[in-house]
Parts: C-alpha cells; sequence; structure tokens
C-alpha cells in the first residue's frame, strides 16, 4: 500500500493507483475532461490537474501514479486558475452556440464551465470549420470539438477499427478521418460508440425526428412504429425517470400521445428471427459452421468492409428491424387491409447503424419503399417526446397494439451481449429435442467479459458457442476462427461492447458504462416474463400460420432474410 | 555629453542573447514530425522579427510569405499562392540588401522545394502529410530500442530488466554501451532544457552492473525451417538472435576465424575490448545459433549451394575491402590500409610502430581509429592529415581531441598527392599539397589547391583510412543486382527476383553504424520469419514503471570521462571510464519520459512487440 496526503486527508491505496482513483476513494471528487478510464488516460486537457508538494509543476491526476508519502493539493490557488484558465481557452475554441446544440445540458464541457463560475472569456474565439456529409447518419462538427482525443481512442482501443486519426501538429492539430478520406470511403461500422463517448456535441446521430412527424402530420399515412429490446432499458434515463415510471408501457403511452397509430414491440421479430435463425442452425449444425448471428448492422458492416469472405458463415437472417419492416409492410398492411405504401414504418432503436441498415437497397422487400421508413435513436425518441411536451409522469401506462406487440422474455435478451445466443439455444433445444429446456439452462453464455465460450450438450451433441461483443473483441474472434485456432459450431457478436444495452444510439452519460446495468433489467424483465421460449409466441405460431407456413419457407426466404454479400455500402 | 562612451551592453539585450541561446538549443531539438508549412510559417515570422525593415524584399517579402503560408496553413490556399511563393521567395534571396533577408528566402525555398507535396496536400485536402513522431529517443535509434523504458528500469536498479528490455529490439546492449554513436541522443527533449541525456552511458552502466544477464527462453515450437546467414557481423548475428527466437535453427557462414565482424575487425580493443563484445556474441550463440568460421560464400561454398540447403538466406558480409587513394607510389612498402591494420589486430597480430613515423590519410572515424592504434603500437609520431578542417572531420569532436589529446598530430588542409618511397620501395614521406578551403558543396565546404607549394611529410608508415568498398562479386555473380558496389534490396531487406534471399548492414548500405546493422537483421528476421510462413511477434514482457511526477529543473548532464591520456595511449584496455551509481541515478532522473508526457501518452509511447 501507498501513503499519501490528499487535501488534508490521509489516503492509502494499492501501488500503482492514480491521484484521481485515490481522491475518489476518499470522495474527492477531481473534475475530468479529457478522461475515459482504461481507454483515454492522455491529460490532454489539463484539467484534472493538481498541485503536489515539491513538484514545480502541476501534475494531471488522472495519469499520475501515487507515491509514498506524496502531500496532493486539488483545490489550491494554482489548481483553480489553471483548471479555470484552461476551460476558458477550450472554451475560445468551441463553437459555444449552445441552445442549439443537441448535447445542451448533457454536455461535459458546459457543466464544467459552470461549475467553474466561468461567466467571460479572456481569449477572442477561433473555432474549426464544420464541414461534413450530412447524408452520413454519422455527424463529426469540428466547431465542438475539445480534442479531447477520445474518439479516436474508442475507436481504435475498444473497436480496433481507427476510423479517427490526429492530422497536423500544433494550433493546426485537429481530429480527422483516416487519411481524409470521405467517412463513408472509411471502414466506419457506424457502431456509434465515438458518439456516446464524445463529452461534447461534436459528434452526433443524424437527427430524423422530423420525418417522424411529418408522417404523423400526414393524415394519409398510417404510422407503426417499432420498440427495439435496449430502448425500454434506457430511454427513461433522459427523463431522470424512477424505474418504474420507465416502463415500455409508459413508452407506448408516450407514443401514443405523440399521434402514433400502432405502436409495437421489436421483440416480437425477434423471436420471429429465433425461429428463422435457429432452424437455420440446426439444419447446418455441424456442416457448415460456425453460424455467426446477423442482427447487429455495426458487425455486418464491419465484415463486409473488413472479412467479405466471412459472409458466408453469417445468418442469412434479416435483423428483428428488418423483418418487423418487411412484415408490417405486407403482413400487417394487409391485415389493415391497406396500401402498404400508406403505412410509414417507424423504428426506435439504441443503434446508430440500423439508419443505414434500413436504408440498405437490398434488404428491403416489401415492394413498398423501404420497410423501415425511418430510424430514430433512443437519444432522438427522447428529444422527440420533449418537443412535443409529453411528460411521461402525467400518463398511465398502456398495452402495445396486437398482434405484433407482443414479445417473449428471450426477444427481450436480445438487447444484451449473449442474448441472442441464450434465445436461440432456448428454441434450437426445442426444435430438436421437442421438449424445452429449463429457460436458464443456456444462462453460462452471460457475462460482461468481451469475449466468452461455453459449451452445452443437447440430445448427447455438444454445441460450442462463442459471444464477444465490441468489434475489436470480434475481430480477435474473427481471426482466431480463420487461423483454426477456434472451433465453434454458433457465434453471437454485438459491435458494441455490452451488446444493444451499450449501443451507440442510447442516452449519454458521460463516464458511465451502462450497458451492464441496462442488461440487468433486460434479464429482470425475462425472468418475471409469461412466456420466455420465442417458439410459444402466439403471434409468431400465427404469422406461421397465417402466412409464412414455416420458417425458411419460400415467403419466410422472401422477406425475412438476406445476401449480405450484396448489401450496398454508401447508401 | 562625452565625445565617446565605453562600450557596455544594455540589461535587455543580455536577456535576448540568452534566449537566443535557449531558442537555438530548442530547434536543434526539435521533435521530428513537425508540419513542415507550419515550421516555415514559424521561420518566416522570426526572421520578420530580426529584419531591420529597411529593405523592401525582406519588410514586404517576408511578410507575403507569412500570409500566404498562413492561408494555406488554414487550407484556403490555391495554386497561385504556391507560384508567388516561389518568385517572392526567388526574389527577396535575389535582391535584399543584407543577409537577414536573402538568407530567410533560402530557407524558405529549401524547405518549399523538399516539401512541396505538403504544401500541396494543404492546400487542396487541408491536411498535412507528415505525422508526429512521440518520443525522439525511439525514433532516432534505428533500432528503436525502448529507451525511456530501460532508463526507468535502471533508476529502479532494475538492471537486468533494463538489459531484458534493450535486447527486445538490439541483441548488443554490451557493445552498443561502448561504441554506439547514440543518435537517439541527437533530439533528446532534454536537450530543450539543459541537454541530451547520456543515454549511452545509461546503457554501459547498467551493462557492467549487472553482467552475465541469459537470453529469454524461446517461447515457440521450433519450426524446424532453417536460415543461412552469410557473414556473422552485428547485422547477421542480430538477425541470427531473432530467428532463433522465433523458432528457427540459424548456421552462420563466416570467412574470418572469429565472429564480431567490424565490431571485431574494425573497432580497437580500447574502444570495444574482447569480453564485452563476447558477452553479446555468446547470449546470442547460446539460443543454438550454429556458427562455421572460415568459410568463404563464394570460394568454399555458393550462394546457389546454401539456397538449396536451407529455407532462406540472408546475406550480411559487411563491407570490409577498403578504398584506394589512387596516387603515384601508393604500392610502396609501408602503406597499408586502416581495414588491413585493425583487421590484423582483430585476430591478434599486432604490428610494431616502434620508432616509427607513422602518417594517417583521412578524417572519418575510421582514421582516428587508425591514428589512435598506431600511437599504442608504440609509433614515434603520429600524424593524421586531412585535406578539410579540423571541424568538417566526420569522425566524432570526442574521437579527434582525444586522439590530439594522446599526443597524435591532426595536419588539417592538406592534400595528399604522391608516396615516396627509398630505391628499395619503402616508404619514405609523402607529398602533400597545401588546400584552401572553398565554397559549401552538399552541405560542406569543398577544399582546393592552394595557392602554396606542396611540402613533404617524412614518414616510415602510411595508413590509408579513406572509406571501405564492398565485395559482393561472388552474389553479383550469382545473379544478386548491385548499385555501385552495394547489394539491392527492398525495404523489407527481400533481393528483388531472389526468393528468399535477404540483405542487410554494411553491405547494402556502405559503412554505417553499429545500430544500423543490427536494426539491418532485427527487420531481416521479422520479415525472413513472415516469409517462412510465420508470424512470431518480438517482446520482452516486462511492464516498465510508472513516470515520475517530478521535474528536475535545468541540470548538468553527466559526461563519461576517460582514462588519463599518458596513461592510456600505451595500452590497448577500454580507455572510457563508467559512471557512478551517483551519477546513473542523476542522470537516470533527469529523463523527461516522452513516453508517458506529451504524445507518447495517446500515441507511439511504447510499443510492447514487434
Amino acid at each position: 500500500m501507498v501513503n499519501l496526503i490528499i487535501d488534508n486527508k490521509a489516503v492509502s491505496v494499492n501501488k500503482g493507483t492514480t491521484i484521481l482513483d485515490a481522491a475518489k476513494s476518499v470522495n474527492i471528487k477531481i473534475p475530468t475532461l479529457c478522461y475515459l478510464r482504461g481507454v483515454n488516460e492522455i491529460g490532454s486537457c489539463r484539467v484534472c490537474v493538481v498541485e503536489i508538494e515539491g513538484s514545480q509543476r502541476l501534475s494531471a491526476a488522472c495519469n499520475t501514479v501515487v507515491a509514498e508519502g506524496m502531500v496532493v493539493h486539488t483545490n489550491s490557488a494554482r489548481v483553480r486558475q489553471a483548471r479555470k484558465h484552461n476551460i476558458e481557452m477550450i472554451l475560445s475554441q468551441h463553437n459555444c452556440h449552445c441552445p442549439t446544440c443537441l448535447r445542451s445540458g448533457n454536455c461535459s464541457l458546459q457543466k464544467m464551465a459552470n461549475n467553474l463560475n466561468i461567466y467571460n472569456l479572456d481569449y477572442d474565439t477561433k473555432v474549426d470549420e464544420f464541414n461534413w456529409d450530412m447524408s452520413f447518419p454519422l455527424i463529426r462538427d469540428n466547431s465542438k470539438c475539445i480534442k479531447c482525443l477520445r474518439c479516436v481512442t474508442v475507436c481504435e482501443k475498444i473497436q480496433g477499427i481507427g476510423v479517427w486519426e490526429v492530422n497536423s501538429t500544433g494550433a493546426n492539430m485537429r481530429i480527422t478521418t483516416r487519411d481524409g478520406l470521405n467517412i463513408k470511403d472509411t471502414n466506419c461500422t457506424l457502431c456509434g460508440q465515438c458518439i456516446t463517448h464524445c463529452p461534447v456535441g461534436a459528434l452526433r446521430e443524424r437527427d430524423d425526428t422530423s420525418k417522424v412527424l411529418s408522417a404523423v402530420y400526414d393524415p394519409e399515412k398510417i404510422t407503426v412504429v417499432q420498440l427495439a429490446p435496449a430502448v425500454r432499458t434506457a430511454w427513461g434515463e433522459a427523463f431522470h425517470l424512477p424505474k418504474e415510471s420507465a416502463s415500455v408501457n409508459r413508452l407506448v403511452a408516450c407514443l401514443r400521445a405523440l399521434g402514433i397509430n400502432y405502436i409495437f414491440d421489436t421483440d416480437f421479430t425477434a423471436d420471429l428471427t429465433i425461429m428463422e435463425e435457429g432452424t437455420e442452425f440446426i439444419k447446418n449444425f455441424k456442416k457448415h459452421k460456425p453460424l455467426m448471428t446477423s442482427c447487429c448492422p455495426g458487425w455486418t458492416r464491419f465484415l463486409i468492409k473488413e472479412y467479405p469472405d466471412m459472409l458466408q458463415y453469417l445468418s442469412s437472417a434479416k435483423s428483428p428491424q428488418q423483418m418487423f419492416g418487411a412484415v408490417a409492410k405486407t403482413y400487417f398492411a394487409k391485415k389493415l387491409d391497406v396500401d402498404p405504401s400508406r403505412i410509414f414504418s417507424i423504428s426506435i432503436m439504441p443503434c446508430t447503424a440500423k439508419k443505414y441498415e434500413c436504408e440498405v437497397p437490398e434488404v428491403n422487400d416489401s415492394g413498398a419503399g423501404q420497410d423501415v421508413d425511418v430510424v430514430l435513436t433512443t437519444r432522438e425518441l427522447t428529444r422527440l417526446l420533449r418537443s412535443c411536451h409529453i411528460d411521461p409522469e402525467t400518463l398511465e401506462d398502456e398495452p402495445f397494439d396486437s398482434p405484433m406487440g407482443l414479445g417473449t422474455g428471450a426477444g427481450v435478451i436480445f438487447g444484451t451481449t449473449g442474448g441472442v445466443m441464450e434465445a436461440a439455444l432456448r428454441s434450437a433445444y426445442f426444435l430438436l429435442t421437442g421438449t424445452n429446456p429449463d429457460p436458464d439452462a443456456f444462462s453460462g453464455v452471460r457475462g460482461r467479459d468481451g469475449w466468452r465460450e461455453a459449451s452445452f450438450d443437447i440430445q448427447g451433441s455438444e454445441v460450442k458457442v462463442a459471444v464477444a461483443s465490441g468489434l475489436a473483441n470480434a475481430r480477435k474472434l474473427v481471426e482466431a476462427i480463420r487461423k483454426g485456432e477456434v472451433d465453434y459450431d454458433f457465434v453471437e457478436i454485438m459491435a458494441c461492447p455490452g451488446g444493444c444495452a451499450g449501443g451507440g444510439g442510447q442516452p449519454i452519460e458521460d463516464g458511465k458504462e451502462l450497458a451492464g446495468h441496462r442488461s440487468e433489467t433486460l434479464y429482470e424483465i425475462d425472468a418475471n416474463s409469461r412466456m420466455r421460449f420465442s417458439h410459444e409466441n402466439n403471434s409468431v405460431v400465427q404469422i406461421y400460420d397465417e402466412f409464412f407456413k414455416n420458417p425458411l419457407s419460400d415467403m419466410s426466404h422472401e422477406l425475412l432474410h438476406t445476401k449480405h454479400n450484396t448489401w450496398t455500402l454508401d447508401t | 555629453m562625452d565625445r565617446l562612451q565605453l562600450y557596455s551592453t544594455e540589461k535587455s539585450q543580455d536577456v535576448m542573447d540568452g534566449l537566443y541561446e535557449d531558442m537555438s538549443r530548442r530547434l536543434v531539438f526539435s521533435p521530428k514530425g513537425n508540419c513542415p508549412v507550419s515550421m516555415t510559417n514559424a521561420f518566416l515570422k522570426l526572421t520578420l522579427a530580426q529584419s531591420c525593415g529597411k529593405c523592401v524584399p525582406c519588410r514586404i517579402g517576408l511578410d507575403t510569405l507569412a500570409s500566404i503560408t498562413d492561408k494555406i496553413l488554414s487550407g484556403k490556399g490555391s495554386e497561385n499562392d504556391l507560384q508567388v511563393i516561389e518568385k517572392t521567395a526567388t526574389v527577396i534571396a535575389d535582391s535584399a540588401d543584407c543577409a537577414i533577408g536573402f538568407e530567410a528566402a533560402k530557407l524558405v525555398l529549401d524547405g518549399f522545394r523538399a516539401f512541396r507535396d505538403d504544401y500541396i496536400s494543404h492546400m487542396k485536402n487541408n491536411r498535412c502529410t507528415v505525422n508526429f513522431k512521440s518520443v525522439p529517443c525511439v525514433f532516432d535509434c534505428p533500432a528503436h530500442v525502448d529507451i525511456p523504458g530501460y532508463i526507468s528500469l535502471i533508476k529502479e536498479g532494475r538492471y537486468a530488466d533494463a538489459i531484458r528490455l534493450i535486447r527486445k529490439d538490439n541483441p548488443f546492449p554490451s557493445v552498443c554501451g561502448l561504441v554506439c554513436e547514440h543518435p537517439c541522443e541527437s533530439h533528446c527533449r532534454r536537450g530543450m532544457v539543459d541537454a541530451p541525456i547520456n543515454i549511452r552511458g545509461l546503457k554501459r552502466f547498467a551493462v557492467d552492473t549487472v553482467g552475465e544477464v541469459p537470453p529469454p527462453e524461446i517461447s515457440v515450437p521450433l519450426t524446424g525451417k532453417k536460415v543461412a546467414v552469410i557473414g556473422g557481423g552485428p547485422a547477421g548475428l542480430s538477425a541470427a538472435y531473432y530467428l532463433s527466437l522465433m523458432g528457427h535453427s540459424v548456421t552462420i557462414f563466416e570467412k574470418r576465424q572469429r565472429l564480431g565482424g567490424m565490431l571485431r575487425y574494425g573497432i580497437p580493443s580500447y574502444r570495444l575490448p574482447d569480453d564485452y563484445l563476447d558477452r553479446d556474441i555468446n547470449t546470442i550463440l547460446s539460443l543454438g545459433v550454429k556458427v562455421n568460421l572460415g568459410v568463404s560464400v563464394g570460394t568454399d561454398i555458393t550462394l546457389e549451394d546454401l539456397r538449396g540447403q536451407f529455407d532462406s538466406v540472408y546475406i550480411s558480409i559487411g563491407a570490409h575491402a577498403d578504398k584506394k587513394l589512387k596516387i603515384k607510389g601508393e604500392d610502396s612498402r609501408g602503406v597499408i590500409s586502416a581495414v588491413e591494420l585493425l583487421g590484423n589486430m582483430g585476430d591478434g597480430n599486432k604490428p610494431d610502430f616502434t620508432g616509427k613515423r607513422v602518417v594517417v590519410l583521412g578524417g572519418g572515424n575510421v582514421a582516428m581509429d587508425a591514428t589512435r592504434t598506431a600511437m599504442r603500437l608504440n609509433a614515434a609520431s603520429v600524424t593524421c592529415v586531412y585535406r578539410r578542417r579540423v571541424e568538417d572531420m566526420t569522425a566524432l569532436k570526442e574521437e579527434v581531441e582525444g586522439a590530439m589529446a594522446e599526443g597524435c598530430e591532426i595536419l588539417p588542409l592538406m592534400a595528399p598527392v604522391e608516396v615516396q618511397a627509398d630505391e628499395n620501395g619503402n616508404v619514405t614521406g609523402v607529398v602533400l599539397q597545401p588546400q584552401i578551403i572553398g565554397k559549401y558543396e552538399g552541405g560542406r565546404p569543398k577544399p582546393s589547391n592552394a595557392d602554396k607549394p606542396a611540402e613533404v611529410l617524412p614518414c616510415d608508415i602510411i595508413i590509408v583510412a579513406v572509406g571501405q568498398a564492398i565485395d559482393a562479386t561472388h552474389f553479383a555473380d550469382s545473379g544478386v543486382k548491385l548499385k555501385w558496389d552495394q547489394i539491392l534490396t527492398q525495404k523489407g531487406t527481400a533481393i528483388d527476383g531472389m526468393e528468399g534471399v535477404f540483405a542487410g548492414g554494411d553491405c547494402i548500405s556502405g559503412p554505417l553504424t553499429v545500430i544500423r546493422a543490427i536494426d539491418g537483421g532485427k527487420v531481416a528476421a521479422a520479415n525472413i520469419d513472415n516469409y517462412l510462413g510465420y508470424d512470431t511477434k518480438i517482446t520482452a514482457g516486462l511492464e516498465v514503471p510508472p513516470a515520475s511526477y517530478r521535474f528536475k529543473p535545468a541540470h548538468g548532464r553527466i559526461n563519461l570521462t576517460e582514462r588519463n591520456a599518458n596513461e592510456r595511449k600505451n595500452d590497448f584496455c577500454l580507455m572510457e571510464n563508467e559512471m557512478s551509481l551517483e551519477e546513473a541515478t542523476q542522470e537516470c532522473s533527469r529523463c523527461l519520459r516522452c513516453d508517458h508526457y506529451g504524445f507518447g501518452s495517446f500515441k507511439g509511447g511504447r510499443e510492447y512487440q514487434w
């Protein structure tokens, strides 16, 4: 143990601890801005500087390791002056039109400036240009970039892609795409992790809320919403709702108040996905392996861009979002007895890559425009509700519409890493044996590790599975498969660490990784569900009876499957 | 009012002079990878501040150039701007009234021509083409040794770990502790504060303190692949070391009787004693490297034979042939080449120069080695004759000063034109034509014959040290392409059109430094490994201690001392003294830890494996 004194408090911490963590252990919260634990500990903003007795200069608390006998002051006059002026300097090169910024109220820089009582600037402003292809679902606004470099390190270290890089030096230093390429030509998977780790509004999703409002106000349009599993765990965060008010049924009420005609659950098509993918798995079991899940468009983009030869292992099943879109404009339109082109299909997703997925021409099979007309992230959803002055706390819970509002616990856990695998195994077991397993029989695939393995015995056959989340982990797994170092039957990949719960479209709380917490909620919902097997979803049974007949039927091939190797990358 | 006043300096000017000194040092130790347009822009503003403002081209021209480069840096430049830069700079260079102006313009023009691509990239794409280099010492070391890492290990007293970390990139820590030319120190950021860290001195301290450190275990299964290395110098031995760690079976074919190449046959033992060299070589051989001594490829066995017997061949034959002066009488008895003299010394064949007057011709490090060796061989006098000035000698300054301290004479501005011999063909003297130093060509001033008569310098021995050549005749005959006498390779050391054959070290570059040869071996090992179908990474498996938060203010650098000149000139024992623990500890604490501070903590601070 190392003993030191921080702000007159005696502290004893393990060797190798940073001053930041040592201070935290005695409830002294040193402000940080560029810091991102384990990812970006580079001391670029100089906001976390502290004074160490005997040292000439101030030190960054985030990456200075404690030493025996150190005496640290985190709030001395020198420290306060440096911290304040460094923030002022950042502000002088930041586009401070806060009222028109979507991160206003959830901006670490704004909060820091407020906390430090900065009311005027000693410096002239000089702001980088905002110059971007606005058709892309991910937008970078360098006029707001504070060059903390988090996007660079997150993309490189967590996702292993390296879309962003530092170009030039000194005052001209700025973050650009790799080699200055158009973002569409980079290997960007649209996972959105750079957005959720940006402390300010320099990175964001393309805002598509106005498209939704136009449809709502268009009397010709029948608006149909699907709500992704992971959205229900997070949508209330931006409203600071207590857990009991942040239920998915409260969200249904909000959307109805907004004027949406039909509100359905993506869980329904998650269950449908299990029927298709599970059947595909059994059909190819031990013949063409591993089968790799195809629900995540970030992962799909990654494979198309970097490992196109591996696409042959990807399940041909469309993602639940796209299955829903296809069903909404065929099966559901028929049920309503309306022209499918009147249906405006809206998807609320925890994801930025889904905005790309719905635009891929090859995935749209209903013949009535895009199967999913627009995708909103969870963040856009909350902004939309706010803009329509809908207050969730004043509403009562309301049920989903029927029939596509019915989902099982298996569909719910699609929103977390390992969930698709677990749901698939539950139904695969049934399809192989004719009996249901214990619904928790496959909980061995749960967990937070980036790459997990498990092996199960189903009727005497060993099923070897692997689950990875975060694309750097996915790359390691793919490389290991290619080198023959590992051998799996079934592989689930989600591009975002922790799965959709930690998706790039989810609400942002700087410094907190909420995927784990949100996943617990999903498992809780699953545990409390009446139905926990996708094959027991009555609406799924019904849609096969009335429409698709069987999994992998001609009709399901036409509407529920796709050839990923034909996907257009630049939509 | 007095008619005249005594000269005195103004206080403010004294301060400015101090700042100029600080700034010039800062420039010398500039990081690498800064934007060239940005630096030119800064230079322009600096030169403009130096201008008196009297003449038009300097006052307005430099200001215009500064504005245009500002514009280009903001991504708003045009093709026309580039033309204006060149035109304006030419006009300033041609017509400014004094050096403040025309030298500034020359600087702009030189940079503009060298970095035209970067100007265009800024103009067209608003991007710089250059990448910032995080850790100057690691970048400047050709083998990219983790210098901040091993300095921090030395500071903690973990000497064996320091050696292990060095060996990740360089299997010759003992050798380099003594004779590396330490390019790592040339841009050491500590130079901005006071002076670079004495990196080589610290390495030597670790080596001397810890003694033998066994090499890492070969942690991969043996591949069964066989690699032949032709030439057992630093390049060949380095390749052998890493290839062995990668699990391959390596056999070295060495023409001479002992391993070491120029380290043994070129560097005198007063700079590199055998026990230091042998320690590194024994460590390398302990990995199971097979050695065939006294085998000359081309005479005893052919390249084709080796290609047939081995999966890959690495040619690292060095540059062991000598260059001639091509003057009359050069074949007289008593004229020898430095390569021959030092080579004989390496085999233990010491000539006796007792009572002889020795003249050494040349101004490089080899000339100094020959000069100081001659002194130690008991010569009556040793004179080193050089065509240019002392300050133009390519030998390290400390070598020249050391030689002079030992009583050797340096005779600059003299060109040898003829060797005189007696009727028996024995050397009696050398005719020297006095030179006058002239205009700069290729970065240094060129001498030419002065308007003075030739002189005769009487002598008994002449040692010619005017460069080394490569004898790659056999390889050329076998189909290896040469440029001049050098073997042509790709950047990864593979030889075009000869699958599986690689080359490196002095034989592809002409004589360079030991660390360049080591880099050659390291690069070849990596690429041969891949060629053989493997991708085994080399790592030290060590964690480096965290950087200290304490910044040591301007503080003197510990320089290594040498044994008393009067004593050392009589023997071939190591002449350089080592650092004390006290000195080493102090020197370590000067390190600014660029792996942690600055860009290093973001990117490029540490490569854990290659």
